[in-house]
């Protein structure tokens, strides 16, 4: 669909097949008082326009931290980039100024996060909150944009939204506020959309209208998703690809199904098979064995090797690289083949 | 630089080696810290030099605080008198050292009393809850709703002559604070009260006072300590209020504020028997509020 | 919020009945004669005698004689006569808009500095000027009104010249430096309060919300996180209007200011009871009133409280 952009960015990508974002090498660090804590070590993964990735991790993996580093809101003290980038339809954000940044967050590539009671302003209407894009960005007038707001409200299907742009936050519904803070995050029909945990708060059957409300939305404007989750239950029916993260790292790339029919890397492995399952009822639940890593102090080799099933001696003391598996697929695993194959 | 808000992953401190779920070590935790604080350090060689003048005040003046001498009244500060002479020709060094002993014991005896009071009322209205708690803490609104210096200076200038001064101000001073640390050990003792081993302890049979002195109260703790001590250097302050307003502590007896109210008349030509007085209960209030303040730093390193 | 402003208001009056009688039970209740107490050491005239068992209504019962003493403070304004049988409510008529003015000064004072370091050492936090205020708030809670009053009087009043050192005859400016001498403590309290507030604020949720819809930093720290900021900064301020005027006895008594704290100390030295309790009485009714105010602004300032 057609857009009205700023200059600042090429419109276009403009360098042969760069996609519409790339996250490249990326690492970030945060320097507490107890020490360096390596939140992501080398993330790259990228995203085309209407494609969805899902980013799948637990709590600590570095899968929000990369979000928050491609939006530019990381609190930087304590947070450090010592590498990498984040390309923008081929412009590196890390790059730009402060302004600049600025120009595109919100606008061209927006975020919703996990808790939307705590995420929008208590003191403000939802209106106000919302018209607030069209006012700061677009210039519009106040009545204007608050026209806008409720456009934008029955958009993302909130009920008599003529009536409620006026009330507070703490008036609605958890998937009612989840759907606001959407329908802010689209306001100005950004290019990409970020969704932290986005139903992770919520009822299960909220969060599959949520999912539901995020897949129209984007098939409606062809965004770009990234959606963050824990849980491998919402992605499936949504995403098109998925990259597994584990101790800032990732640990496995694959579409969608490949990674549901056979994973190729052990901790993946162990995620999918502690998802509780109809037909394996009566069956004890498998867990994955261990504690997440500790950041400050990470084990030496493969991140995983302390829970891992297959673990040999050379995960101890070598990190394993992601091996290609094929063109679309790749493992952070010395013996990926064996994982693949015993399942 | 990117403005807002990411906290570092959660589990950055899930192993480290001190462990800070246990009350011991929450106050060895605090006792590190606290030695390594300048404030702390600076705060608590203040108050032992303070404690020291109270105990045994010939240590610092060898003259006699009373002996005075209209002839000399005002004399400006010489070798023998450090500081010059009052009004009345009195060594205004030897009172100041010799007035620290009021306050001192005013502020200990005044802090000691809210505390238990107060504690022991907070931890019983948070224990019972129910009817307990509404009458105590309607209560305590209705303190709460008489500004301290105001209510002091009631009951203090009601029964002057009655009870001995120093006394007297105690009193006033505790009847009216102790609604503050009630508040405080109340709000603790509930958090406290839903921590799971309190509810297991209760589960295996503890009695009342079993769970409120052994389990409770050690949790509940530090954050009255917090406030006790700065309110040490509070009620020093209010008794030299009081005592200037000429409810608190009475001629012969030697206080700062007396001093101060007593060398008022003349201040404007002779400073310096008001100033000594006044620096020495500044230096006082501020080591005790600074001493709180490293506390409450070490105890809770949330707020940093 | 109707229903909160009369839950409020209903709230308010035990205490206010609860905290009057208090402070007549402590003076008119005592064990031994009230009217020796109420007359100290001179013995009073018979004719004395008998006026104040009248007035006091001292062969009642205490809670009658208290219901007489408040329903006239309440419902006439009738705070009881001194042993000259000059109204005490007149004396307060008269020196009460002196202690208001101070207080509100002090307020002002205290609204500007305290808010004013509090926003800056919150937006340097951790760098030196944050330390080097956070340093001088201690200094301020430490250094007791009776010190600061008369070592700034000294100061800038004698050796500067730069503020009349007593009463209150050049107007408003006359105010400014007891206004900055009451206000001590309360600024020092308040940059605390600001400085903490607007940074666990900068923290919340709602800011890297704002932060992601790509607002500048300006208007994420002056429209979304100030605005929710102030809300227990108002609430102090209000709070601490009471607290200034009961406060305001020593200020008074430095500068000599013909306030009600000056009333109040008139009281105790002539050891007139009824004077004593009458200010007290009346200052408490401020205090109550002005925390019945602040509650109201609270209902205003956030719209949680407001639709509950």
């Amino acid at each position: 669909m057609a857009k009205t952009k700023n200059d600042l960015l090429p419109s276009e990508g403009g360098f042969g097949n760069e996609p519409l974002l790339a996250v490249d090498n990326l690492h970030v660090e945060f320097h507490t008082r107890a020490g360096v804590v390596k939140a992501v070590n080398g993330v790259s993964y990228s995203l085309s326009a209407g494609e969805t990735l899902a980013v799948l991790g637990e709590s600590g993996s570095g899968k929000s931290v990369t979000a928050q580093a491609i939006m530019g809101i990381l609190d930087m003290p304590p947070a450090v980039i010592p590498k990498g980038e984040v390309r923008f339809r081929g412009t590196d954000l890390l790059r730009l100024s402060e302004d600049a940044r600025t120009q595109v967050r919100g606008q061209r590539i927006a975020m919703i996060f996990q808790d939307a009671l705590s995420s929008l302003n208590p003191v403000f209407t939802v209106g106000w909150q919302i018209s607030e894009m069209f006012r700061v960005h677009r210039g519009m007038s106040k009545r204007d944009a608050m026209k806008k707001a409720v456009e934008l409200m029955e958009r993302v299907r909130i009920p008599a939204a003529k009536q409620r742009v006026n009330d507070y936050p703490h008036q609605f519904s958890g998937g009612m506020r989840q759907r606001i803070m959407i329908a802010m995050a689209i306001a100005l029909d950004p290019e990409v959309l970020i969704a932290d945990e986005p139903t992770t708060a919520l009822d299960v059957t909220v969060q599959a209208q949520i999912m539901e409300l995020l897949a129209d939305l984007q098939r409606e404007s062809n965004m770009g998703l990234i959606l963050i989750t824990h849980d491998l239950g919402v992605v499936a029916d949504v995403a098109d690809k998925i990259a597994v993260m584990y101790g800032g790292r990732i640990v496995e790339n694959a579409p969608v199904h490949d990674i549901y029919k056979a994973p190729a890397h052990p901790y993946t492995k162990g995620l999918l098979e502690s998802i509780p399952r109809v037909d394996l009822k009566g069956q004890e639940l498998y867990a994955i064995k261990g504690l997440p890593p500790n950041l400050l102090d990470m084990p030496s080799g493969c991140a995983f090797n302390p829970r891992c099933p297959y673990r040999q001696d050379n995960c101890v003391t070598d990190v394993p690289p992601l091996h290609e598996i094929s063109g679309v697929r790749s493992s952070a695993c010395h013996y990926w083949r064996e994982v693949l194959d015993g399942s | 630089m990117s403005s807002s808000v990411a906290s570092p992953p959660q589990s950055g401190g899930r192993h480290q080696k001190k462990q800070n779920d246990k009350p011991a070590s929450l106050w060895s935790d605090a006792w590190y810290d606290l030695r390594r604080k300048p404030a702390f350090v600076i705060s608590a060689i203040l108050i032992g030099v303070l404690l020291l003048m109270a105990i045994w005040p010939t240590l610092f003046s060898s003259v006699d605080p009373r002996a005075c001498d209209l002839s000399v009244a005002r004399q400006a500060p010489s070798a023998g008198h450090l500081f010059g002479r009052d009004n009345l020709g009195c060594d205004v060094y030897s009172r100041t050292i010799h007035a620290a002993r009021n306050s001192i014991v005013i502020g200990v005896l005044t802090t000691v009393l809210v505390a238990v009071i107060g504690g022991l009322l907070g931890m019983v209205a948070a224990f019972y809850a129910s009817m307990t708690d509404t009458v105590l803490s309607r209560l305590t609104e209705i303190f709460f709703a008489i500004p301290g210096i105001l209510g002091a200076l009631l009951i203090a200038s009601t029964f002057r002559d009655q009870i001995n001064s120093i006394l007297l101000v105690i009193v006033s001073l505790t009847v009216l604070s102790w609604p503050m640390t009630f508040r405080i050990m109340r709000a603790a003792v509930i958090t406290a009260k839903n921590q799971d081993f309190v509810v297991a302890a209760r589960a295996l049979g503890a009695g009342p006072s079993r769970l409120m002195f052994r389990h409770l109260l050690p949790n509940a703790l530090a954050p009255v300590i917090v406030v006790s001590t700065i309110n040490l250097g509070v009620f020093i302050a209010a008794e030299a209020a009081l005592s200037f307003l000429g409810v608190g502590v009475q001629s012969p007896d030697i206080s700062w504020g007396l001093m101060i109210s007593d060398a008022r008349d003349r201040f404007l030509d002779a400073p310096l028997p008001l100033i000594f007085p006044a620096v020495f209960l500044s230096i006082t209030v501020l080591a005790f509020i600074m001493l709180g303040d490293a506390v409450r730093d070490a105890l809770d390193p949330k707020l940093r | 919020m109707g229903r909160y402003v009369i839950r409020r208001l209903l709230q308010a009056i035990p205490v206010l009945l609860g905290a009057t009688l208090l402070i007549f039970a402590i003076v008119f209740a005592l064990p031994g004669d009230p009217i020796r107490a109420l007359a100290g050491e001179k013995p009073p005239s018979p004719q004395v005698v008998e006026v104040l068992r009248e007035q006091y209504h001292l062969n009642d019962p205490l809670l009658l004689q208290y219901w007489y003493y408040i329903s006239g403070v309440l419902f006439r304004g009738d705070f009881g006569t001194t042993f000259q049988n000059v109204p005490v409510g007149d004396l307060m008529k008269a020196t009460f808009p002196t202690t208001l003015q101070l207080a509100l000064t002090a307020l002002m004072i205290q609204a500007v500095i305290g808010v004013g370091l509090g926003l800056w050492a919150a937006l340097r936090r951790g760098k030196a000027e944050d330390t080097m205020i956070l340093a001088s708030t201690l200094i301020l809670i430490s250094v007791p009104t009776l010190v600061s009053g008369f070592v700034l009087q000294l100061l800038l009043g004698v050796k500067l010249g730069l503020f009349p050192i007593a009463g209150t005859s050049e107007g408003w400016y006359s105010f400014l430096l007891p206004g900055f001498v009451l206000a001590g403590g309360s600024i020092a309290y308040l940059t605390r309060l600001t400085r903490t507030s607007l940074v666990e604020t900068l923290r919340s949720d709602y800011i890297r919300t704002a932060v992601a819809k790509g607002m500048n930093r300006r208007r994420v720290v002056g429209r979304h996180g100030l605005r929710n900021a102030l809300i227990p900064l108002v609430t102090f301020l209000g709070a601490d209007l009471g607290n200034l005027m009961g406060g305001a006895v020593i200020t008074e008594r430095i500068f000599n200011i013909n306030g009600v704290g000056s009333l109040l100390i008139r009281g105790v030295y002539e050891r007139q009871q009824p004077i004593v309790v009458g200010v007290v009485t009346a200052l408490v009714l401020v205090y109550i009133l002005a925390n019945l105010v602040v509650d109201l602004m609270y209902a205003v300032l956030d719209p949680r409280i407001r639709y509950e």
